[in-house]
């Protein structure tokens, strides 16, 4: 445990990634075979399943450094992590740094079973017996969510270097359905285990979004170009008799996408899919907010699965009759694909439409259609490309669909976390909506905190407190008077929200100082943006 | 007993009505008492400053020729029959707590002040009184600093490692106070120590009063080679400005209360952040606190709407006021407060 907390503080004391990758091979040398093994399933989010829940994790801590619950939640609140925030309040003697990685993470699987009393107990004396990185660590390996700016990708080179298997090689070793309790690290880089490559998927191949103009990419006509889909990346992979559908965030999701389980009595077996999960209701490609009420679910009703139906939109071809096709160029591929689509038509199985212009300008006018058809915008794609592993420039481009745009009323602000916790820098904002008698009211309908520069928020925090109505905790309401640009990526109606209209990735572009509240956009203005 | 306060705040700053004297105001006024020198309590303007006597040669290189009267610790002066005297606040080098008497009761400003000797100033010392106004500015129980030597130690290898990879140290930390501390305690056998100009020109200020290991101010002549395997010590502001062309290749280090936070750290964008402070951390605050006897507590810059609550729930009468003082900014800024 000691080893891996250093690690973490190493990677934590460095903005540097070469550093950090150098750490973790250093570390990678040093680990017993059960620690590797658990750090790599940590780093590629196979965590164990949380032992025990937030709430009580709180009051543990308040209860052990001996404050009220109200004043551990403001100051979790500021520190803006649960785990960080219990590492420097709770007291601690480090009477027992001695325990491995693996042995905390076997102690966390058990926990899960054990009652209460027993839960509150070990947890106490673990953080009275860790030091301060050992228990941030070890809570993380509670919480999850461990965002130490390691991804996926820098691990999987330190290990390369360490292993001496090649990164994409590596990578896909990686994947697929596998845990610590289920194999070795013998196993996982060196061996082949038929039951977990059975449902292994491939490392998704990502696109950077375009920087230059389309003329720098050359001829028009040695690219391909397709609709960017709104929905979640996935892969099917049918092998064996089995339908598995990974998401590009490693998740086996094949449970809650029962429409796609007989595509195994449809494609030939060995196959792999990359493609594009979509909602489609009413026969046409739904909004992303429509997919998302799905996603949280944990048994899916009759009414959900007719109310919402999911189809599977197919990008490209990885795996055919049980071979890679992934260094094959993208047209050959593409033409596999779209045969076999053809050949065996399932209904929840579509193919992404490609189109082949002669002209850049013909690519620009499509682009245009993209908030019709229900795009995000259009992909780009070498017709000689092989499908390669992670994000990489040169061959495949995403060149999204400016974002809408509204004018918005400021109305409540919440302080912000970290640093900015003296400033207030979480906003919500209002539009306008006609009352019956003709007086006008600001209506709520979304919030936003990103898009500012450091003096502007310290501006529009000045405003805010000088502008105060009323205080809810961190939470004020403020007289309107500050105007902004915000942009989002989708609308669509909500019966959730007070107004009545859900955005997606609403943030500030700019603060309209030329604008008085007056002049900020109705609610109505706003509605007229939701595609029909 | 209902009597008035014997001090209140107004749009100038905290103010002593039977006196007529301001305490760290932030408008010009006629007759000021100083706690320390730092720009957001020691303002240009007024008419009259008094302040501790090691705190001038710092307003003076600050605020110009200014009409200054200087007091020693401890000694009583009357003005309309209230009895002031300065208590050393531990903060930076000169800053004092106020202590204000008057018909038998006692109220005591804090100014920044810190519970920590820090081998710099004289070390804060527990006033008795009945009122305590106190800066919160790390007043939640998030924050517990190291005892020094640790972060000294942590700051020792770190430039020498820096020093073995062929690099340059630079450390930011504000010109009067922390960078001073740090002069003192790093351990200057390691290698040389240069300075941005801000901080060489504050250092030369408080040289007669410290002994502090001898600097070389970076100028247009410095060679780059020279500077490998230094420590160099600037302003925040200087971070991500040209100046820093001429120290590649380097690694950057912040000391703040507020590295204790790794999002702060984080978004610093500096390589490390060393957690060193010139305030109270919660402990102190509250230790502090319980030693002055005060059962009226008034909390000014930081966490004061948390910490008061607290102080209420503990027992005491506590409230809030707000001044413009600034506590330790954690953003990078041109304007030095602290
Ligand atoms: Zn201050
Ligand atoms: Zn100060």
């Amino acid at each position: 445990m000691k080893d891996f907390a250093n690690l973490i503080e190493r990677l934590d004391t460095t903005t540097k990634t070469n550093q950090k990758v150098a750490a973790l091979a250093e570390y990678f040398k040093e680990a017993s075979e059960k620690d590797k093994l658990w750090t790599i399933a940590i780093l590629s989010h196979r965590r164990p399943s949380r032992p025990v829940n937030t709430t009580l994790l709180r009051e543990y801590a308040a209860e052990l450094a001996s404050i009220p619950l109200w004043l551990f939640e403001e100051s979790y609140h500021i520190v803006g992590d649960l785990a960080e925030s219990i590492a420097l309040i709770v007291p601690n003697d480090q009477h027992d740094s001695k325990k491995e990685l693996w042995e905390i993470l076997e102690e966390l699987i058990e926990l899960k079973f054990k009652t209460e009393p027993e839960k509150k107990e070990y947890v106490q004396d673990r953080w009275m017996g860790l030091d301060y990185y050992s228990r941030f660590v070890f809570t993380k390996l509670i919480t999850g969510g461990f965002r130490i700016g390691i991804s996926q990708k820098l691990m999987t080179k330190a290990l390369s270097q360490v292993s001496g298997i090649a990164e994409d090689e590596l990578a896909y070793r990686l994947m697929g359905d596998w845990s610590p309790s289920s194999t070795s690290y013998e196993e996982l880089l060196f061996g082949r285990n038929e039951q977990a490559y059975v449902s292994k998927p491939y490392p998704f191949y990502l696109a950077y979004a375009l920087e230059d103009s389309l003329e720098q990419l050359g001829e028009v006509k040695d690219w391909s170009v397709e609709h960017k889909w709104d929905g979640i990346r996935g892969q099917v992979i049918c092998r064996k008799g089995e339908v598995f559908i990974w998401t590009r965030g490693d998740e086996l999701v094949t449970e809650k996408y029962p429409e796609l389980a007989t595509l195994k009595d449809f494609l030939p077996d060995g196959i792999v899919i990359d493609g594009e999960l979509l909602a489609f209701t009413n026969g046409e490609i739904g909004l992303f907010s429509e997919l998302q009420t799905r996603i949280g679910r944990k048994t899916l009703s009759k009414s959900i699965l007719s109310k919402v139906p999911v189809i599977f939109k197919a990008y490209d071809l990885l795996e055919f009759q049980g071979k890679d096709y992934r260094k094959l160029p993208y047209l050959d591929r593409r033409k596999h694909l779209e045969k076999l689509i053809e050949e065996t038509p399932h209904p929840a199985l579509h193919i992404s439409e490609r189109f082949e212009f002669s002209s850049w300008d013909e690519v620009i006018a499509e682009r245009e259609l993209a908030r019709e058809k229900r795009s995000e915008g259009l992909m780009l794609k070498r017709k000689a490309s092989t499908y390669q592993v992670g994000r990489k420039k040169g061959d495949w481009w995403k060149w999204k669909i400016d974002p809408l745009t509204i004018d918005a009323v400021l109305t409540y602000a919440m302080r912000g976390h970290g640093r900015r916790t003296n400033l207030f820098t979480d906003y919500t904002f209002g539009l306008w909506q006609e009352k019956d008698n003709g007086s006008k009211e600001l209506v709520t309908f979304a919030k936003a905190y990103s898009g500012l520069t450091d003096q502007e928020f310290a501006q529009v925090d000045a405003i805010i407190k000088q502008t105060t109505l009323e205080r809810f905790g961190p939470v004020r309401s403020v007289e309107p008077t500050l105007v902004f640009e915000l942009a989002f990526e989708g609308i669509s109606y909500s019966s959730r929200h007070k107004s009545g209209i859900a955005v997606r990735f609403p943030r500030i572009v700019r603060w309209r100082k030329d604008k008085k509240i007056e002049d900020a956009n109705t609610l109505e203005d706003l509605k007229a943006l939701i595609p029909k | 007993m209902n009597r008035p306060d014997l001090l209140v705040f107004n749009a100038k700053g905290i103010y002593c009505p039977i006196a007529q004297v301001y305490i760290d105001p932030w408008k010009p006024v006629n007759r000021a008492i100083i706690t320390h020198g730092h720009s957001d309590h020691a303002r240009f303007g007024h008419k009259h400053y008094l302040t501790h006597h090691s705190n001038i040669p710092i307003i003076r290189h600050r605020l110009g020729q200014i009409n200054v009267e200087g007091v020693e610790w401890g000694e009583k002066f009357q003005i309309n029959g209230v009895t002031f005297s300065l208590h050393p606040a531990g903060h930076i080098l000169g800053s004092s707590q106020v202590r204000v008497e008057y018909n038998g009761e006692i109220w005591v400003f804090t100014g920044d002040y810190k519970t920590e000797p820090d081998g710099i100033c004289t070390p804060y010392e527990s006033v008795a009184c009945h009122t305590l106004i106190t800066e919160c500015t790390f007043g939640i129980p998030a924050f517990k600093w190291k005892p020094q030597e640790k972060v000294f130690d942590e700051i020792n290898l770190w430039w020498d490692k820096n020093k073995k990879d062929g690099k340059t140290s630079v450390l930011f930390a504000y010109t009067l106070g922390k960078a001073q501390r740090i002069l003192k305690h790093v351990d200057s056998s390691i290698g040389p120590i240069y300075t941005h100009g801000a901080v060489e020109n504050m250092t030369d200020v408080l040289r007669p009063q410290l002994a502090l290991p001898s600097t070389t101010q970076i100028t247009r002549e410095t060679i780059n080679k020279d500077l490998r395997g230094a420590l160099v010590i600037a302003p925040p502001s200087a971070h991500g400005s040209p100046w820093m062309r001429k120290l590649v290749p380097y690694e950057t280090g912040t000391c703040s209360g507020w590295m204790a936070f790794r999002g702060a750290r984080a978004r610093r964008a500096t390589d490390r952040g060393f957690v060193l402070s010139d305030h109270c951390d919660w402990q102190g605050l509250l230790s502090s606190i319980r030693e002055s006897g005060a059962e009226r507590v008034i909390c000014t810059h930081g966490y004061t709407d948390i910490f008061s609550r607290y102080l209420r729930e503990i027992g005491y009468q506590a409230s809030v006021e707000n001044t413009q003082y600034a506590g330790e900014k954690e953003e990078t800024e041109t304007k030095e407060s602290a």
